[in-house]
C-alpha cells in the first residue's frame, strides 16, 4: 500500500516538474519580461539593472529553482497587462470556475454513468438508440456552438435565462459563491449544461463500450451458466468489472473539465480562470498563462491521485499479492 | 480485419469493395450512407468553392456595405441574390459558408496528416524499440494528455504568436493553427500505434522476419506499418472531426485563422456579436454547417471503428 | 435408475444467420445421455461439438439460435424454456465447466463469495450454511487449506487450482449433468491428469452424468463410457468407447485414430486424411466427409447418410448400408501403415552441427526502482533457461519436451538469435554463433499459423522475403523459386497470389515451412509447429516434415509439449524442467527405459489409448514459478525420491543405461527400475 501510494506521488511529482519546466520556459524565453515591465523610454542601463535585480542573468537551473521555490509559495509574478499580482487575480477568479466545474462534473457523472449502463444492458431498445444518436451529436458539436444555440433559444428567443455573467454572488470570506442567490443559480444553468454535455456523452459512451466488453467475458458466460440471476450477473459481476477501467478515464475527463471551461466561460462571459486565460493569450500576458498552466496541472495531478487510490480499493489484483 | 486488404486488380475494384464486408456494413447502415454523402458533398464544395459559391466573398469590389445585414431570401426584406442573407459587411452568407468549409476542411485535413505522421513515427519507434526511448516518449505523451487538446492548441498557438510578434498575422496564422492542432493531436496516434505495435511485434511473423536477418527499420515500416494502419484510419477519421471542431473553436476564441479569410469558426464568432440584435442568420447558418460537417465525419468514424472491429458486430 | 435417459437430444439444429447464407453449425443430430454416464463428444475444431453443449444449457451466442429439434432433460423439454425458467435448471440441474480457468472466474470477488452466491441462488440455505457447504466443496475438489483459501481472489490461485474451483462451482447445487467443454485443454499434461481424475471421481461419487466435449482422444479413452464422433455439424459415429477406439467403423474415425501418434509404436508416416474439415459456408453435398474419404463411392455425394446400427455402435456411413454399401470394403487405406521406421538409434558417426554449452537466458522482470527500495526487494529475474548443454548431430531430429514455462521456446529463440544469451555458447557448425550470423543456414518454424504470416502480405511476398538477395535474382526467378518452394510443401504455384487468411491452419503452416526453406537451410528450429493444429492436419504436417528431411537432409530441433509427437518424429529426445535439461537420450532408450523421475512422471501422465478406462497415475503439484526456482534440483518439491541433498545441490548429468540423467537419486541408485508393462 505504502509503496503504491508513494510511487504514485512520485509520478505526480515528475509530471509537475515537467509542467513547471514548460511554464518556466514560457515565462523566461517567450517575449522579453523586461520590456513588458518598463516603458519604452527606459534606458539600457536601467534595463540591465532591473534584469540583474530580477535575477534574469543567473544560470538557467538557478532561475528554474527560484521559479519553483516562488511558485510553491504562490508567488507567480506580476501580470503584464493588469500590473497586479497573478496570485491575487487567480484567487479572485478561482471560485467562479470551481463552482461551474463542480456542477458540470456532477451532471456528467450522474447522467453519464447510468445512461452508459442502460445502453449497454438494453442494446436493442429504442431509448438506447436515441441516447446513442444524441450522444454522437453531443460529441460532434463544438462546445461553443452548443452554448450559442442555448443562448439563442433561452436568452434571445424566450428570454428566460441570463446569457452572461454569474448573477449575484455572495462573499464568504475570500470565496464568492453563486449558489446562494436565485440569480446566481439561474446564471449557472446554461453554462453548466454546456460544459457538462461533452463529458457526459463521453462518459456514457465509455461506460457502454467497457460494459459491453465485460459482458462478453468468459466469467460472465460462466456466471450465466451457473444460473445466477440477471441482476447479480449485470451488477455484481459486470458493473464492478466495468468500473475498473472506467474510473481511470472518467477521472481524467473530469480533470479536464476545469480547462475545458475556457470555451464555456468565453461564450457566457463567465468571470472565471478560463476567461482570464483567453484574455492573457490575446494580450500575450505570459505570467498569467504560465500560472494557469501550473494550476491546471496541479488539479490534474490531485484528481489523478484520487483516482489511483480508488482504483486500488476496487481491484483486488492491486491490493492482494499473488499467492502460490 | 481480413477483408480490408487492398485489392490490386484495377477492374471491378469499386465493385469488390462494395461487395466486401466493409461495403456491406456501409450499405446496410442508412445513417452512414447519409453521412458519407454529406461528407462527400462538403469535400466537393470545398474543392470547387470558387465555382460553386454564388459570390466571391474575398472580392472586395463586388461587396457592397449597402447589402449588409440582409436576412435570408425567404424572409421579409430578404434579397433573392443572397439565399441565406448577408453578414455585417455585406458578404453573402452562403458563399462565406462554402469558402469557410474549404478552409475548415483544409486545416483539419492538414492537421490530421501532420499529427498522424508524427504520431505514427513516434508510436512505431516507441512500441518497437521499447525501453528508455519508449518510457521517454510515453512520459511526454502522458503529460501532454493530462491537458485537454484545446488547451494545448491554445498554448502552442499563443506561444508561436508571441514569438513571432503581433505583426505576423495573415497567411502565417494558417500554419500556426495547423501546427498547434497537429502538435495537440499526435499523442492519440502515437498511443494507438504504440499499443498495436506492441501486440504485433510479439507475433511470430515479426520474429520470422528477424530470423531472416531483417533490420529494425525494415520491420517497422514494411511489416508493422501496414498492420497498424487499420486503427490509424479509425483514429484519423475521428480526429478529423475533432480537428475541424478545434480549428473552429480556436477561430471562435479569436486566435485561429484571420477574419479576412474566415473559416466556419470565424464566421460564428463574427455573427455572435449580432445574435442579440436579431441578425441570427450570420451565426446560425455557419453553426449549422459546422455541426453537420462534424457530425457526418464522426458518424463515418464511428462506422469505421465498428466495421474494423469484428468483436462489436 | 429408470430406463429413460437423463438427457435426450432429438434432431437438434443450430443455425447462424450471416448475410450470405444461414450457416448450420449443428445439423439434425440426436443422442442421449443416461444418468451417471460419461458421454465423450469428440471432433476437430469446427465440428459443432461446443455448440451442441451450449445449446443444451441455452447459451448460444446470438445471432446463433436453435432452429429445430428438441432437448429433453429429465422428462422436461428445455430448449423452449423462457430465460427465467432455464435459469432454474442451469447450475441447479445442469452444471457447466469451460475451457480456460484463467478467465472463467470473476477477478473482483473472492472464490468463496462466488461459490456462496451460486449456492444461495439454487439451494434454500442461509449465508452461513452456504459458506460451510462452500468449504466442503473446496476440500472435496482438493484445495489445500481451504479455510484460508476460501477468502482468496482468483488471481491468487494457479491454473490447475482455478480449474478445481471451477469444478466446485459446477458441483455447487449437486447437478445431475455436467457439460464440460474442453476442461483440460488449457492445462499442462501433468495437471490434466489431476483434473480428469478429480472430475471422474466426483461424478461417480454423486452419480452425475458428464457430457465431455474435447478434441483429445486420450482424455476420452480414459474417461468416457460412450463416444460420439462429430464432423462438420453431424454425428458420424456413436458407440461404446472400446468399439470407437479399437474398432472404429466410420472411415473418418479410422483415419482420426490412425493420425494420432502413439508412444510405443514405430511407424514412419502417420495415417493421413488429406484436406481439412470444410468451412460451414462450403459444405459438400451428401456425406460431408466424402471429398476426403478414400472409400467414398458415387452415392456418398448424393444422399446424406443417417445413423444406422453397425455392431455395437451406430454409424452414419453408406458403406454400412445393406444395399448401397454392398461389396464395398470399409475404410480402406486409412489403417495405420506399419512400415517399420528407420531405426531411431543413430548409427552414422556423429557429426556435430549444433553445440549448446552452459546456455543461460534470464529476463529482467524487476519492479520499478522505487518499489524495490520501499519493499526492500532486489531485482527479479525469470530464469527461463538456466544452464543447458546439448549437441545436435547432422541429419538428426532432436526433440525437446517439457511443460509450459519450462523454457523450451526460449531455447529455440536463443539458438536462432532472437535473444542474446545471458551466458553460455551456441556453436553452429563449429563456429560460435554470437547472433544472427547463420541466418540462411538456420531457419525457424513457428507455432501459431495465424500469427506467423503477415496478414497484409501476399504469400508470394512472404516466401520471397526469405529468399536470399543473391546476384541476378530477377522478378521471374523469384516467382519461379516461390512456385518451386510452394510445390515442395504441397501447395500450388497459384497460391502465391493469395493472402494468408484465404488458407486453413494446416496450409498456413505449409507456407511457413516454405518460407523457412527459402534460404536452403541445413537446420530448422521448429517451435511447437503442430500444437495449434487438429490431429488430422498435424499428421499431414508431421509427414511433410519427415519427407522433407529425407529429401533434403535437414536437421531439426523439434520443440513440443506432446510426448507422443516427439516420440514419433525425433531420433533423440531431451526433457526440460524449469530451464534445465533433466534427461536426454536416444528416443527409443528414453521412451522404453526412462530414468529421471520427471520423465517417468510425464510418461505416466499420458493417457493410454490402448488401455481404455485406465487411470493415469496422479502426479502431485504444479510447475513452480521460474522467478524463484526451487534450490538444488528444481524438481525436488514434486519428487517422491527427494532428499536433503536434492534440496541443496544441483545434480550434474551422468550417463545411466544409455541416457544422460541429472538426478541425485539415480546416482545414489535409490530409484527403482522402470516397470516395463
Amino acid at each position: 500500500m505504502l509503496s503504491f501510494v508513494l510511487s504514485r506521488i512520485l509520478q505526480s511529482f515528475i509530471v509537475m516538474i515537467g509542467v513547471s519546466l514548460v511554464a518556466f520556459s514560457l515565462f523566461t524565453y517567450v517575449g522579453d519580461p523586461i520590456s513588458n515591465l518598463v516603458g519604452i523610454q527606459t534606458s539600457d542601463a536601467k534595463r540591465e539593472k532591473l534584469r540583474e535585480s530580477l535575477g534574469l542573468n543567473d544560470p538557467m537551473p538557478v532561475q528554474f529553482l527560484r521559479f519553483i521555490e516562488r511558485a510553491s509559495q504562490f508567488e507567480f509574478g506580476i501580470s503584464y497587462q493588469q500590473k497586479r499580482k497573478v496570485g491575487d487575480i487567480i484567487a479572485e477568479r478561482l471560485p467562479a470556475t470551481l463552482e461551474l466545474s463542480f456542477v458540470s462534473a456532477m451532471l456528467a457523472l450522474l447522467i453519464g454513468i447510468p445512461a452508459g449502463i442502460y445502453t449497454a444492458l438494453h442494446r436493442k431498445s429504442w431509448f438506447s438508440h436515441f441516447m446513442l444518436s444524441a450522444s454522437l451529436v453531443g460529441v460532434s458539436l463544438p462546445t461553443f456552438l452548443i452554448g450559442i444555440m442555448l443562448i439563442f433559444v433561452f436568452a434571445v428567443n424566450f428570454n428566460i435565462l441570463p446569457s452572461f455573467g454569474r448573477g449575484e454572488v455572495v462573499k464568504l470570506g475570500f470565496w464568492s459563491t453563486g449558489f446562494l442567490t436565485a440569480s446566481g443559480l439561474k446564471a449557472l444553468i446554461m453554462p453548466s449544461i454546456t460544459l457538462a454535455l461533452f463529458q457526459m456523452t463521453l462518459i456514457m459512451r465509455l461506460v457502454r463500450s467497457e460494459m459491453l466488453e465485460v459482458l462478453r467475458a468468459d466469467y460472465i458466460k460462466f456466471a450465466r451458466a451457473r444460473g445466477l440471476s440477471d441482476r447479480m450477473v449485470n451488477f455484481s459481476y459486470a458493473l464492478m468489472n466495468t468500473l475498473v477501467p472506467v474510473i481511470t478515464i472518467t477521472g481524467l475527463q473530469l480533470g479536464s473539465i476545469i480547462a475545458f471551461a475556457i470555451i464555456t466561460e468565453t461564450v457566457f462571459q463567465w468571470p472565471g480562470l478560463g476567461l482570464m486565460f483567453i484574455q492573457a493569450i490575446n494580450e500575450v500576458d505570459i505570467p498569467v498563462m504560465s500560472t494557469y498552466l501550473l494550476l491546471i496541472a496541479m488539479f490534474f495531478v490531485i484528481i489523478n491521485l484520487i483516482v489511483d487510490l480508488l482504483y486500488y480499493f476496487v481491484d483486488p489484483r492491486l491490493r492482494v499479492k499473488q499467492g502460490d | 480485419m481480413s477483408d480490408t486488404s487492398p485489392s490490386t486488380k484495377a477492374p471491378g475494384l469499386f465493385q469488390r469493395i462494395w461487395q466486401s464486408d466493409m461495403g456491406y456494413s456501409f450499405r446496410s447502415s442508412k445513417i452512414t450512407v447519409v453521412a458519407g454523402i454529406i461528407s462527400a458533398l462538403f469535400v466537393l464544395a470545398a474543392l470547387f468553392a470558387p465555382w460553386v459559391a454564388p459570390h466571391d466573398p474575398y472580392d472586395l469590389a463586388s461587396i457592397s456595405i449597402m447589402d449588409a445585414f440582409l436576412p435570408p431570401a425567404w424572409m421579409e426584406g430578404g434579397d433573392a441574390r443572397f439565399l441565406l442573407g448577408t453578414d455585417n459587411i455585406g458578404r453573402d452568407v452562403l458563399s462565406t459558408i462554402i469558402h469557410g468549409s474549404r478552409i475548415s476542411l483544409g486545416v483539419g485535413l492538414a492537421s490530421v496528416f501532420f499529427a498522424a505522421s508524427i504520431g505514427i513515427t513516434l508510436g512505431l519507434i516507441s512500441g518497437y524499440v521499447g525501453g528508455r526511448t519508449d518510457a521517454f516518449i510515453m512520459r511526454v505523451a502522458e503529460i501532454q494528455l493530462s491537458f485537454p487538446d484545446i488547451l494545448i492548441a491554445l498554448l502552442i498557438d499563443g506561444t508561436i504568436r508571441s514569438i513571432l510578434g503581433p505583426g505576423a498575422h495573415g497567411n502565417i496564422s494558417f500554419f500556426v493553427v495547423i501546427a498547434a492542432i497537429s502538435l495537440a493531436y499526435w499523442v492519440q496516434f502515437a498511443r494507438t500505434v504504440r499499443s498495436t505495435t506492441m501486440v504485433e511485434k510479439n507475433k511470430e511473423y515479426i520474429q520470422a522476419a528477424r530470423v531472416t536477418g531483417k533490420g529494425s527499420l525494415y520491420i517497422m515500416f514494411r511489416h508493422l506499418l501496414p498492420n497498424v494502419m487499420g486503427p490509424v484510419l479509425v483514429i484519423a477519421t475521428i480526429m478529423l472531426a475533432l480537428a475541424i471542431v478545434t480549428e473552429a473553436t480556436l477561430s471562435f476564441l479569436g486566435v485561429g485563422v484571420p477574419p479576412t479569410q474566415p473559416s466556419l469558426g470565424t464566421l460564428i464568432r463574427i455573427g455572435n456579436d449580432f445574435l442579440f440584435s436579431g441578425e441570427w442568420w450570420i451565426t446560425i447558418f455557419p453553426g449549422g454547417a459546422l455541426a453537420i460537417m462534424g457530425l457526418s465525419v464522426n458518424l463515418l468514424g464511428d462506422w469505421l471503428r465498428d466495421a474494423l472491429n469484428p468483436k462489436l458486430r | 435408475m429408470t430406463d429413460k435417459p437423463l438427457l435426450e437430444v432429438r434432431n437438434l439444429r443450430v443455425e447462424f444467420p450471416t448475410r450470405e447464407a444461414t450457416l448450420v453449425a449443428v445439423d439434425d443430430i440426436s443422442f442421449h445421455i443416461n444418468a451417471g454416464e460419461v458421454l465423450g463428444v469428440v471432433g476437430e475444431s469446427g465440428a459443432g461439438k461446443s455448440m451442441t453443449g451450449a445449446a443444451i444449457i441455452g447459451l448460444i451466442e446470438p445471432p446463433g439460435h436453435i432452429a429445430g429439434g428438441e432437448i429433453i432433460f429429465d422428462g422436461q423439454r428445455i430448449d423452449n424454456l423462457s430465460n427465467t425458467e432455464i435459469r432454474k435448471i442451469r447450475g441447479r440441474h445442469i452444471g457447466a465447466i469451460f475451457q480456460d480457468p484463467l478467465t472463467s472466474l470473476n477477478p473482483l470477488h473472492t472464490v468463496g463469495r462466488q461459490i456462496i452466491d451460486t449456492i444461495i441462488t439454487h439451494l434454500p440455505l442461509s449465508q452461513k450454511q452456504a459458506r460451510t457447504r462452500a468449504l466442503e466443496l473446496l476440500k472435496e475438489v482438493g484445495i489445500p487449506s481451504a479455510e484460508e483459501r476460501i477468502d482468496h481472489y482468483p488471481h491468487q490461485f494457479s491454473g490447475g487450482m482455478r480449474q478445481r474451483v471451477v469444478i466446485a462451482l459446477a458441483l455447487c447445487a449437486d447437478p445431475k449433468l455436467i457439460i464440460a467443454d474442453e476442461p483440460t485443454t488449457a492445462l499442462d499434461v501433468s495437471i490434466q491428469a489431476q483434473i480428469i481424475n478429480l472430475l471422474k471421481g466426483l461424478c461417480s461419487q454423486y452419480d452425475t452424468a458428464i457430457m465431455l466435449v474435447t478434441h483429445d482422444m486420450g482424455v476420452i479413452a480414459e474417461t468416457a463410457d460412450r463416444v460420439a464422433v462429430m464432423y462438420a455439424g453431424r454425428i458420424g459415429e456413436i458407440g461404446p468407447v472400446a468399439d470407437i477406439i479399437q474398432q472404429p467403423k466410420l472411415p473418418y474415425t479410422v483415419g482420426l485414430m490412425g493420425s494420432i501418434p502413439a508412444i510405443g509404436e514405430d511407424v514412419e508416416r502417420l495415417t493421413q486424411i488429406d484436406g481439412s474439415m470444410p468451412r460451414l459456408n462450403a459444405l459438400p453435398s451428401g456425406c460431408r466427409f466424402h471429398p476426403r474419404c478414400p472409400s467414398a463411392f458415387a452415392y456418398c455425394a448424393i444422399e446424406r447418410p443417417e445413423l444406422i446400427e453397425a455392431g455395437n455402435s451406430q454409424v452414419a456411413c453408406w458403406l454400412y448400408d445393406k444395399e448401397k454399401g454392398q461389396g464395398k470394403s470399409p475404410a480402406h487405406g486409412l489403417q495405420k501403415t506399419h512400415t517399420k521406421a528407420v531405426s531411431k538409434t543413430t548409427t552414422q558417426p556423429a557429426n556435430t552441427l549444433l553445440q549448446v554449452e552452459g546456455l543461460k537466458q534470464y529476463f529482467d522482470v524487476s519492479p520499478p526502482l522505487l518499489t524495490r527500495l520501499l519493499e526492500r526487494t532486489g531485482r527479479k529475474y525469470v530464469h527461463a533457461v538456466d544452464g543447458l548443454d546439448f549437441t545436435i548431430n547432422r541429419g538428426e531430429t532432436f526433440g525437446l519436451v517439457g511443460e509450459s514455462g519450462c523454457g523450451k521456446s526460449t531455447v529455440a529463440r536463443a539458438i536462432v538469435g532472437l535473444y542474446k544469451a545471458t551466458d553460455g555458447t551456441i556453436c553452429f557448425d563449429y563456429v560460435d554463433d554470437g547472433g544472427l550470423d547463420d541466418k540462411q543456414r538456420m531457419q525457424m518454424i513457428f507455432q501459431d499459423p495465424h500469427a506467423s504470416l503477415n496478414p497484409r502480405w501476399r504469400v508470394r511476398e512472404i516466401v520471397a522475403e526469405a529468399i536470399p538477395a543473391g546476384t541476378g535474382s530477377t522478378k521471374q526467378k523469384i516467382t519461379a523459386r516461390v512456385g518451386e518452394l510452394l510445390a515442395q510443401v504441397g501447395l500450388a504455384a497459384e497460391d502465391a497470389r493469395k493472402y494468408p487468411h484465404e488458407f486453413s491452419g494446416g496450409q498456413r503452416q505449409r507456407i511457413s515451412i516454405a518460407r523457412a526453406l527459402a534460404g536452403e537451410p541445413e537446420f530448422l528450429v521448429c517451435d511447437e509447429p503442430t500444437s495449434a493444429l487438429d490431429v488430422s492436419v498435424q499428421a499431414q504436417i508431421l509427414n511433410l516434415m519427415v519427407d522433407l528431411q529425407r529429401r533434403m537432409g535437414l536437421t531439426y530441433l523439434f520443440i513440443s509439449h506432446d510426448l507422443a509427437v516427439v516420440n514419433h518424429i525425433s531420433t533423440k529426445v531431451g526433457v526440460m524442467y524449469l530451464g534445465r535439461l533433466v534427461e536426454w537420450a536416444d528416443t527409443d532408450t528414453l521412451f522404453s527405459n526412462p530414468q529421471h523421475p520427471y520423465t517417468r512422471m510425464l510418461l505416466d501422465s499420458i493417457p493410454d489409448l490402448t488401455n481404455i478406462g485406465a487411470k493415469r497415475s496422479q502426479v502431485g503439484g504444479e510447475v513452480p514459478s521460474p522467478i524463484n526456482p526451487p534450490s538444488g534440483c528444481t524438481f525436488h518439491p514434486r519428487c517422491p525420491f527427494a532428499t536433503d541433498r536434492c534440496k541443496s545441490e544441483i545434480p550434474i548429468a551422468s550417463s545411466v543405461s544409455g541416457s544422460s540423467v541429472a538426478c541425485h537419486a539415480i546416482e545414489e541408485k535409490r530409484l527403482p527400475d522402470w516397470k516395463t508393462s
